[in-house]
């Protein structure tokens, strides 16, 4: 790989532009062979990007949510498990940069991320649980200083590759299923038994195989809030916002290639407006729906960032709710609008217009917390909260 | 006030333990409350205590301890003696 210029000089999307050039050579390859996108991750890595959440005194950067999300938007018309990758490092360093803040132990860890330019990886899903992340069966088992911890863990994302993963688990072995924490495990700390293998329709490259994980490290590697407080302030929202960006992303590709073959159409008959060319009006007008939805989230959790009262209120979760939901459903109406704009050129892999990768990628949208579930707590909330009826508030 | 919220948590909290070993401080969601039952125990005092919770008070805090309950609604109560 050859990464040319110095980092430092570029922003942020300048150098998550050259990476996700390196990931777009590889995307089909990706997805074929439903490996992990290496080369892409390596490309992130050279840029320096794995930790630029992460504050400037501890080698990062400070970048905002805002510019990580554009950062997934790029990367997700790339390669969409580059991307997916990418966007669930960053929920979790969200969740250790905000949660961890006074902790010796985790500050140093964030530290290291920025000089190695380390991969985090996280294990929610357990057997069992019924897909509610917010419950967990396993419990950390303390002794003395001393922290083990064995989960079956259904689903870990990128789990093999990773440089450290942080596990939920009940505090203790008496504690309800919902009294939750989140410790950090190092790469040396776990073993991973592969019960089952990642092979999907889409997003074939996040690896997220599921294991039998068992650890020990010391008690201090325990996030010293609870995880209750971390999903509800930081980890539901930056999900669904890092997704959002990054689902815009893979629409956004789609429609760019509808377009270049409305354009290559017209060029062959001058004078004529190509079938496809009213399609592609509304895929756009879409998209732009996608992208406001997006954009409107970031602009209201920026606003709302470091006040837990604002975090923690309904509109708050609501709002970020429906940005899932609703970018999830619209991304598959927009390229299904680009297959029908492109026809068989989309259908068949390997030309400039193919389309198969992102349908399939895009499907795993409404189910990666699934639709129904987060509608259904949407619901519940609509039971008391108050609409806000205004247009800009 | 706290006797009221204690049986209507016993009735719409869900807890895995007996409300009546639990403290007015003690933490709900350690306890085990879920957010689907916080909102179904919200309704059952807004109906008993005839109010409405505004939206400043529909957050994590308000519902993370019998002392947190009782404290939003006699804010609200207090609230509606100005108005």
């Amino acid at each position: 790989m050859n990464i040319a210029g110095p980092v430092s000089a570029m922003t942020l999307a300048e150098r998550a532009r050259r990476a996700a050039k390196v990931a777009a050579e590889f995307a089909d390859q990706v997805d074929t062979e439903g490996r992990f996108p290496r080369e892409g991750m390596d490309a992130l890595k050279a840029e320096r990007l794995m930790g630029v959440m992460i504050r400037p005194e501890l080698g990062g950067e400070a970048a905002s949510m805002t510019e990580i999300a554009d950062l997934c938007a790029i990367l997700g018309q790339a390669c969409a498990s580059t991307a997916m990758t990418y966007a669930m490092h960053q929920i979790q360093i969200a969740s250790l940069a905000d949660y961890a803040v006074g902790s010796a132990w985790h500050e140093a860890f964030l530290k290291r991320i920025c000089d190695e330019q380390l991969l985090i990886a996280s294990a929610t899903s357990e057997a069992g649980i019924g897909g509610n992340l917010r419950n967990s069966i396993c419990a950390v088992d303390l002794d003395g200083e001393t922290a083990r911890l064995e989960k079956n863990a259904t689903v870990i994302s990128y789990g093999a590759m990773a440089d450290a993963i942080i596990v939920t688990s009940r505090r203790n072995a008496d504690a309800p299923h919902s009294d939750q924490i989140a410790t950090l495990f190092l790469k040396e700390q776990y073993s991973l038994e592969r019960t089952s293998v990642w092979d999907t329709l889409g997003m074939r490259g996040t690896c997220s195989d599921g294991y039998i994980f068992k650890a020990e490290a010391p008690a201090e590697q325990i996030l010293p809030k609870p995880f209750a407080e971390i999903a509800a302030q930081s980890m539901l929202a930056v999900s669904h916002l890092l997704w959002g960006a990054l689902w815009y992303g893979i629409a956004a590709d789609a429609v760019a290639r509808s377009q270049a073959f409305v354009k290559a159409a017209a060029r062959k008959s001058p004078g004529q407006t190509p079938p496809g060319a009213l399609r592609l009006a509304e895929a756009s007008n879409l998209l732009q729906q996608v992208k406001a939805n997006v954009v409107a989230g970031l602009k209201q959790f920026e606003a709302a960032k470091g006040d837990a009262d604002a975090l923690n209120a309904m509109s708050f979760s609501v709002a970020m709710n429906n940005i899932k939901v609703g970018t999830s459903q619209m991304i598959l109406t927009i390229i299904n609008h680009c297959m029908l704009i492109c026809g068989i050129a989309a259908y068949k892999n390997g030309t400039p217009f193919s389309l198969g990768r992102h349908l399939r990628d895009a499907h795993s949208a409404q189910l990666m917390i699934s639709n129904d579930r987060i509608l259904g707590n949407t619901s519940t909330m609509l039971l008391v909260n108050k609409q806000d009826t205004s247009l800009l508030g | 006030m706290n006797s009221t919220i204690r049986e209507l948590l016993s009735k719409h909290g869900g807890l895995p333990i007996a409300v009546d070993k639990l403290a007015d401080a003690d933490d709900l969601y350690e306890a085990g409350l879920s957010s689907f039952a916080s909102v179904q125990l919200m309704l059952a005092l807004e109906e008993e205590f005839d109010v409405e919770f505004p939206e400043n008070l529909l957050n994590r805090k308000s519902f993370s301890s019998i002392v947190s309950i009782a404290d939003a609604l006699s804010q609200i109560t207090d609230d509606r003696q100005v108005a």
